[in-house]
């Protein structure tokens, strides 16, 4: 047998194991080496503190009794926990993002950084907590009595309560050392949660342990476990629909809820690659809990004498058999469950109490503009948060004081459980809908609550609260307002009742009250930030002006965070903007950050508040809202802009690239103009010479010396006329030419060019139509003359035809004059249309040029001095030059 | 909504077994909700032993889906355009 001295040895010389476990942790940590301690396995095995005493012992006293329901339990958390990736990966993030504390910080930060909605959440919190940590008490002091039992002292209640009020201090003593060392909730209590992990295994490997001795040893395998269970009173698969159905999505829902839960989950969470791992490993290891439920139950039922308690099996059964060992280890796994579910329960709730109760108290009694002392508000929180531990724990010790510790307490469990839930709504509301407001939220929370306590907490104390007579009858003879039949729906089991009564009217209260009301702009800040928290948009400031001066900001943070970290975060964020000292400029930005740092420590709204006393509420407006809206669609805007530039110096490139191109072409046609020009100045060159140089050096006669002197006439002749030329040319392409104007008909300019061209009288014929001739002109027509004498000069050279003729043909539509050349020659090949109006633009095979090939490029240039134009029409039978006349003379002669 | 027009419509092909595994994960707790809810249409035949292992069987297949649908899941890119795509 077990003596009960040493159980109370090996009980005090684990929780010494724990401590030290947990300073190490904390040591660790303290010099940098805690990286494992965020290991998705730790991560893992802190979620265990769902699994508490109620589930360590109450599940096979719950199998016992209902046989399979009490499974549900563990179902609705695996199923959110292999969902991670819808809610609690949001959750997660949002945590993060807005340091979030607990999940009364969350939802007052959601909705505007409400006061008033963190303090119902908290009520809720505590006022739905406390039982349940009354019934951890419960379950270890009754463990403590089962081992008195057996060692033959029987336990009154006062040495009940006794055992109770220790365990409470003690867990008061290590939750207050651990719990409160940092402020700030953000950091990971790093030795709680390495104790709690340990005490998950310790609790894991107690039911397992007890589960393989009472399947294997006692039972006689699994085959024979399950004929024990077919031939148990749970045998009939009888599952009330409604309790199974009911009771998954209250664990589900409560796993997220429950204050304690969402410590763990979200705000010990520091790296989403944790949930990927608790993903699967949570859900297994809540199976492995489950696994042994049953058959420890109805191997129980069998061996135990009848009316023994069934949630005391797993101590009992090892002890009846005289396994003392294995019943220790079951003690210590119960004892583990209990005390780090109150551990963190209590951190939990004791952060709510002072950051959402205590401190908005303390500062609207205007304690805070006292003396302001570096450290002053942290001093308070600290104290709360100490107080606060000490307080819960005592509730929850009275509470199991007034219930009497008896049966009434097992049953609260799920109605505890059913309190928690009632933010669920708010909270899912609050994630992942915009249109959720503050006055929704407070609505569907204080329904719920009151819902909740009418139907379910209420009623869990027996007739000690509701008379019979309210039970059966309604209060005040108001039927429909009986507890377990709301609106006469009667007859269904009253936890389902209950939880369908609470959630519905808690949900339908808060939808109605978000799309009546009208959100404040923090709230509207606060929801975008909240639902699209993986947008990554940077999205509106909740500080859109900063009329604080940094020393001001400096001493309040310092009086929250303490000196050193305050005057570290001034300093680093000075570095940042590149100054010196510890006063940075006093951006919105840096407010915003540093509103964050201290929501950390003291939650969104009281954070919020005093920021606000001293930029003097300048918060954010429905104006600044719209600014920045505007300053999205300027963004926008601007990056249009951005992109038509992008695009015109696209095209200026293109224009500088052709500009460049013709350039190069132009400076090839210079050296071709300049080898060209003086390739045609040498061939008369040339020959002046040879002749003059014959005439000087031989005898010759006077026949022999005028000819060769007019051959030397002719070729200085050529070369004059090919220097006229070029300076003609030249003139004309810089524009330099004086122009004369003057009024004559086209018929007399024709004639003139006809007779100057020498074409009259030569072989080919001229043919014109006088009558089309009659056409008034006023320009210079010496220079049109000039281009006419050129063309038919060309005509009368050229024309290869037997009988060549040169047909001139005037047309005058819509107030344009054409003349058209056309000759009845073979006419230019169609490649060297391109470029007979080019310079020194003879074309290779005429052997009988006169010219320097000058003639058409001075026709080209004088027309458009002119004001018109010069062209090859092919297709006419021959070379046809089609000369248009400028427009505005030809208007004025017709 | 204005955002989305700006993101890509079509993803390449890793980029779309990403997105399809999270919707696996996405649809996985309803899968288990609808399967636990099954022995309820149950009449009585089989008793609890049966119930104790259907039950058993369909968590065991739960945690063995999620573990190699988190093993297949590349972490999401900071920033990464992530819900609206397909």
């Amino acid at each position: 047998m077990v003596s009960f001295n040493l159980l109370v040895f090996v009980a005090l010389g684990y929780v010494a194991f724990l401590f030290l476990v947990a300073f190490a942790a904390e040591r660790r940590a303290r010099n940098g080496q805690g990286g494992w301690l965020r290991s998705p396995l730790i991560y893992t095995l802190s979620l265990s503190i769902y699994c508490t005493a109620w589930t360590f012992y109450g599940a096979v006293g719950y199998a016992a009794r209902s046989g399979l329901e009490f499974v549900t339990i563990y179902l609705g958390p695996t199923l959110v926990m292999v969902g991670w990736w819808v809610i609690l990966r949001r959750l997660v993030r949002i945590g993060r993002r807005q340091r979030i504390t607990s999940i009364a910080d969350l939802i007052s930060s959601r909705f505007g950084k409400s006061r008033q909605l963190g303090m119902i959440a908290t009520v809720i919190a505590v006022v739905a907590g406390t039982p349940y940590i009354a019934l951890q008490l419960q379950s270890v002091t009754l463990s403590f009595a089962v081992f008195a039992d057996a060692g033959g002292q029987v336990w009154e209640a006062v040495d009940l309560n006794r055992a109770a009020a220790w365990v409470a201090v003690g867990l008061a003593i290590f939750t207050v050392l651990f719990g409160t060392r940092n402020l700030d909730a953000n950091e990971r209590h790093h030795g709680i949660v390495i104790a709690i992990a340990v005490e998950a295994v310790v609790k894991l490997v107690a039911l397992l342990a007890v589960g393989i001795f009472v399947v294997w040893g006692i039972g006689g395998g699994p085959g024979a476990v399950m004929q024990q269970i077919n031939a148990s009173d749970v045998a009939v698969w009888d599952q009330n629909a409604g309790r199974w159905a009911s009771l998954i999505f209250l664990s589900a829902a409560a796993f997220i809820c429950l204050p304690r839960m969402f410590q763990v989950l979200v705000v010990e969470n520091n790296d989403e690659a944790q949930l990927r791992t608790a993903g699967w490993a949570f859900p297994l290891y809540l199976m492995l809990m489950s696994l042994f439920v049953i058959p420890i139950a109805v191997v129980g039922l069998n061996l135990m004498p009848q009316g023994a308690n069934p949630d005391l099996f797993v101590l009992t059964v090892p002890l009846a058999v005289g396994q003392d060992g294995l019943a220790m280890l079951s003690f210590l796994g119960g004892f583990s469950s209990a005390t780090s579910m109150v551990i963190v329960a209590t951190i939990a709730l004791a952060t709510m109490v002072s950051n959402h109760i205590v401190l908005p108290l303390w500062l609207a009694a205007g304690a805070a503009d006292g003396a302001s002392i570096s450290g002053d508000v942290r001093r308070v929180i600290v104290t709360a948060r100490r107080l606060s531990i000490a307080g819960v724990l005592a509730l929850g010790y009275f509470y199991y004081r007034l219930s009497g510790g008896g049966t009434a307490l097992a049953a609260i469990g799920l109605v505890s459980f059913s309190g928690a839930v009632q933010v669920l709504p708010v909270l899912l509301g609050g994630i992942f809908w915009r249109g959720a407001t503050r006055v929704g939220a407070v609505m569907g929370l204080v329904t719920g609550l009151v819902v909740w306590l009418w139907t379910l907490f209420l009623p869990s104390f027996g007739s000690a609260v509701f008379s019979a007579e309210v039970m059966a009858l309604g209060p005040m003879g108001l039927s429909w307002l009986r507890p377990e039949a709301l609106f006469g729906v009667a007859g269904i089991d009253p936890l389902v009742h209950g939880l369908l009564w609470s959630m519905l009217l808690n949900a339908a209260m808060f939808f109605v009250g978000s799309i009546l009301s009208f959100p404040t702009p923090l709230e509207r800040l606060q929801g975008a930030q909240f639902v699209n928290v993986f947008a990554d948009s940077a999205g509106a400031r909740p500080w859109a002006r900063s009329g604080a001066g940094a020393e001001d900001l400096l001493i309040m943070s310092q009086r929250i965070l303490g000196g050193s970290e305050a005057q570290g975060i001034f300093q680093r964020e000075a570095t940042r903007q590149g100054k010196e000292g510890y006063l940075p400029d006093v951006t919105p930005d840096f407010i915003e950050r540093l509103e964050k740092e201290l929501a950390g420590s003291v939650g969104a709204a009281t954070a919020h508040a005093m920021i606000g006393q001293l930029t003097e509420g300048a918060s954010v407006s429905v104006e600044d809202l719209i600014a920045v809206a505007d300053e999205a669609a300027q963004i926008v805007e601007y990056s249009n802009q951005l992109e038509a530039k992008s695009a015109e110096q696209e095209r200026t490139a293109r224009a500088l690239r052709e500009a460049n191109d013709k350039l190069t072409a132009l400076s090839v046609q210079k050296d071709a103009f300049l080898s060209q020009i003086s390739h045609e100045l040498r061939t008369p060159m040339t020959s002046i010479r040879s002749f003059s140089e014959i005439m000087r050096d031989s005898e010759m006669t006077g026949d022999e010396k005028a000819r060769y002197a007019g051959i030397i006439h002719g070729e200085a002749l050529r070369l004059t006329r090919l220097l006229d030329d070029l300076l003609d040319l030249s003139v004309l392409e810089n524009g330099q030419v004086t122009l004369h104007s003057e009024r004559g008909t086209l018929s007399d300019l024709i004639t003139r060019a006809v007779d100057a061209a020498g074409a009259s009288g030569q072989k080919i014929a001229v043919l014109r139509k006088p009558a089309r001739e009659a056409v008034m002109l006023e320009t210079d027509l010496d220079r049109l003359a000039q281009v006419f004498i050129n063309l038919i000069a060309n005509a009368a050279k050229y024309c290869d035809a037997d009988a060549p003729e040169l047909k001139i043909i005037v047309r005058s539509e819509q107030g344009q004059t054409t003349v058209d050349f056309i000759d009845n020659g073979s006419g230019i090949a169609p490649e060297d249309q391109d470029v007979i109006f080019e310079k020194f633009a003879r074309l290779a095979d005429e052997k009988r040029a006169g010219g320097a090939g000058l003639g058409l490029a001075i026709c080209r240039e004088i027309m458009e001095r002119l004001g018109g134009s010069i062209a090859y029409v092919p297709g006419q039978g021959g070379a046809a030059f089609r000369v248009t006349l400028p427009k505005v003379q030809a208007l004025a002669a017709a | 909504m204005s955002a989305r027009s700006e993101k890509a419509v079509f993803l390449a092909r890793a980029s779309y077994r990403q997105r399809r595994l999270r919707d696996a994960m996405k649809v996985l707790p309803v899968v288990g909700v609808i399967l636990w809810l099954f022995p309820l249409l149950w009449q009585g035949e089989g008793g609890t032993a049966v119930a104790v292992q259907y039950v058993f069987g369909v968590w065991v297949l739960l945690i063995a889906l999620a573990a190699f649908l988190s093993a297949k899941l590349v972490p999401e890119a900071v920033g990464e355009a992530s819900e609206d795509t397909d």
